[in-house]
């Protein structure tokens, strides 16, 4: 299978790279590690007309501790995220996900900045940004802006950048006591579901991912967590969610998953 | 459209003419002959096509060769030194870690950087680490043997 054609640049800087989002307008999409867009190139379910390489801008590359957070450029890998002992002791809710995801190969190809603009709905990471309260950096040829997670995800392959921003670091705050949990059938897939969790003293955080068209925050759950009760906040991890029914589960199956994976991803986060 | 890319393949330098749209896997096995590296779902599932980029294990097939442009590619082909098969090629061939063997370039080429990354790995480690290489033959338990003995031969 091989993509409809398109004009492939590379600029090597991120100004040069919004520059041609603008110029080139809605034909134009921006290439990261390819593993979400070349697919859907390849099934035809996308077709730009131009690809934006943004791999050769290296200043996109990298983990910076800065005391209380974690600045992460959008072009870290995958394996970068999981093989990371910075995050795996500060932040492991990210770099247990990271490890997850996919195979090696897929690993080693996707990055951080293409799985939070994919915003699959089974995606793992943008759950996982949703639970830290991180946040993101837009750049645009009209300058550079902030989003929050909570304003980031915006339904089923949707989230709030506009086509010319490129989407350039992360930021999470470290988070010593969380983890991600998510259940699968088969090697290699995406999350039936799967749960993100943060505990900082007798509050949590709680996302999850693959109940519905973006990230849910289980707000029910995190109010009976208040203490630390892992159990009760995991009896309530369902509560209110409207979660699809598919071939990989129905939407009952779905929401006893959250209830078993929340008490999982709890009791681990506070014993971690 | 055709742009000149230029990689280094199997250690030697290597040209090629090729549309944006080409992919690392078909720039591989239609433009420089390279037919060790197969195509197996074309879906990024199988791994039938990995090849080493800059020293990692990827799916050939979800690369586009303009990306490979300037890096350093491996292939099956590239790993033999002196005619001698890779400890990991022999390994398949001594625990019949193949049937058909359509899988078996990826499965090698993965299951390199598998034991380079955990040396002395466990059965589980091993199963994990070759989660994107997917058999239709064996159901795998040579292929299992066949790292584990490989992994040995290294230790
Ligand atoms: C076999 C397989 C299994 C997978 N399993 C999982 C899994 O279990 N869990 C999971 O979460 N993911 C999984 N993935 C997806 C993988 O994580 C992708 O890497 C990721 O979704 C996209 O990242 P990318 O860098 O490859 O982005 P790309 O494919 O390059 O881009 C994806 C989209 O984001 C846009 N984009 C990319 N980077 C930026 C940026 N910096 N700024 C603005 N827009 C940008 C692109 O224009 C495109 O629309 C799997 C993929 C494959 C092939
Ligand atoms: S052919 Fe590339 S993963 Fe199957
Ligand atoms: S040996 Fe036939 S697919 Fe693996």
């Amino acid at each position: 299978m091989i993509p409809r054609e398109f004009a492939y640049e590379r600029p090597e800087s991120v100004a040069d790279a919004a520059g041609l989002l603008r110029s080139h307008g809605d034909g134009a999409r921006v290439l990261a590690g390819g593993h979400s867009l070349l697919p859907m190139m390849k099934l035809r379910l996308a077709a730009p007309e131009t690809l934006v390489d943004i791999g050769g801008i290296s200043s996109l590359r990298g983990i910076t501790d800065a005391g209380s957070y974690f600045e992460i450029g959008a072009l870290t890998r995958h394996a970068d995220l999981a093989g990371s002992d910075l995050l795996g002791l500060a932040c492991p809710v990210l770099a247990s996900a990271a490890a997850g995801i996919g195979d090696p190969q897929v690993r080693n190809r996707g990055t951080i900045g293409g799985s939070l603009a994919q915003a699959d709905p089974h995606g793992d990471l943008p759950a996982v940004l949703v639970a830290l309260d991180g946040e993101v950096t837009a750049e645009g040829p009209d300058g550079t802006r902030t989003i929050p997670a909570r304003d980031l995800f915006r339904g089923f392959l949707t989230t709030s950048l506009a086509a010319d921003e490129i989407l350039t670091a992360v930021r999470v705050p470290k988070a010593p006591h969380s983890t991600y949990v998510k259940f699968n059938r088969r090697a290699q897939d995406w999350a039936i579901a799967g749960v993100a969790a943060v505990v900082d003293g007798d509050s949590a955080r709680i996302a999850l991912t693959g109940v519905g068209a973006a990230p849910v925050r289980a707000e029910a759950a995190e109010r009976a967590f208040w203490g630390g009760n892992a159990a009760e906040a995991a009896a309530r991890a369902a509560d209110g969610l409207d979660p699809p029914s598919d071939a990989a589960g129905s939407a009952d199956y779905r929401r006893h998953l959250a209830r078993v994976l929340t008490l999982r991803a709890l009791e681990e986060a506070i014993g971690g | 459209m055709k742009s000149a890319v230029t990689m280094t393949v199997n250690g030697a330098p290597r040209t090629a003419e090729v549309e944006p749209r080409t992919l690392l896997v078909h720039l591989l096995r239609e433009h420089l002959n390279l037919t060790g590296t197969h195509v197996g779902c074309d879906t990024s599932n199988c791994g039938a096509c990995t090849v080493w980029l800059d020293d990692e294990a990827v799916k050939a097939c979800t690369v586009l060769a303009v990306q490979a442009h300037g890096h350093e590619v491996t292939t099956i082909e590239g790993i033999a030194a002196n005619g001698d098969l890779h400890p990991m090629q022999r390994a398949f061939h001594e625990h019949h870690g193949l049937q058909c063997g359509y899988c078996t370039p990826g499965m090698i080429m993965t299951a390199i950087k598998l034991v380079e990354a955990v040396p002395a790995p466990s059965d589980e480690e091993i199963r994990r680490g070759l989660e994107g290489n997917l058999c239709r033959c064996t159901g795998y338990e040579n292929i299992v043997a066949a790292v584990r003995a490989a992994s040995e031969v290294r230790v």
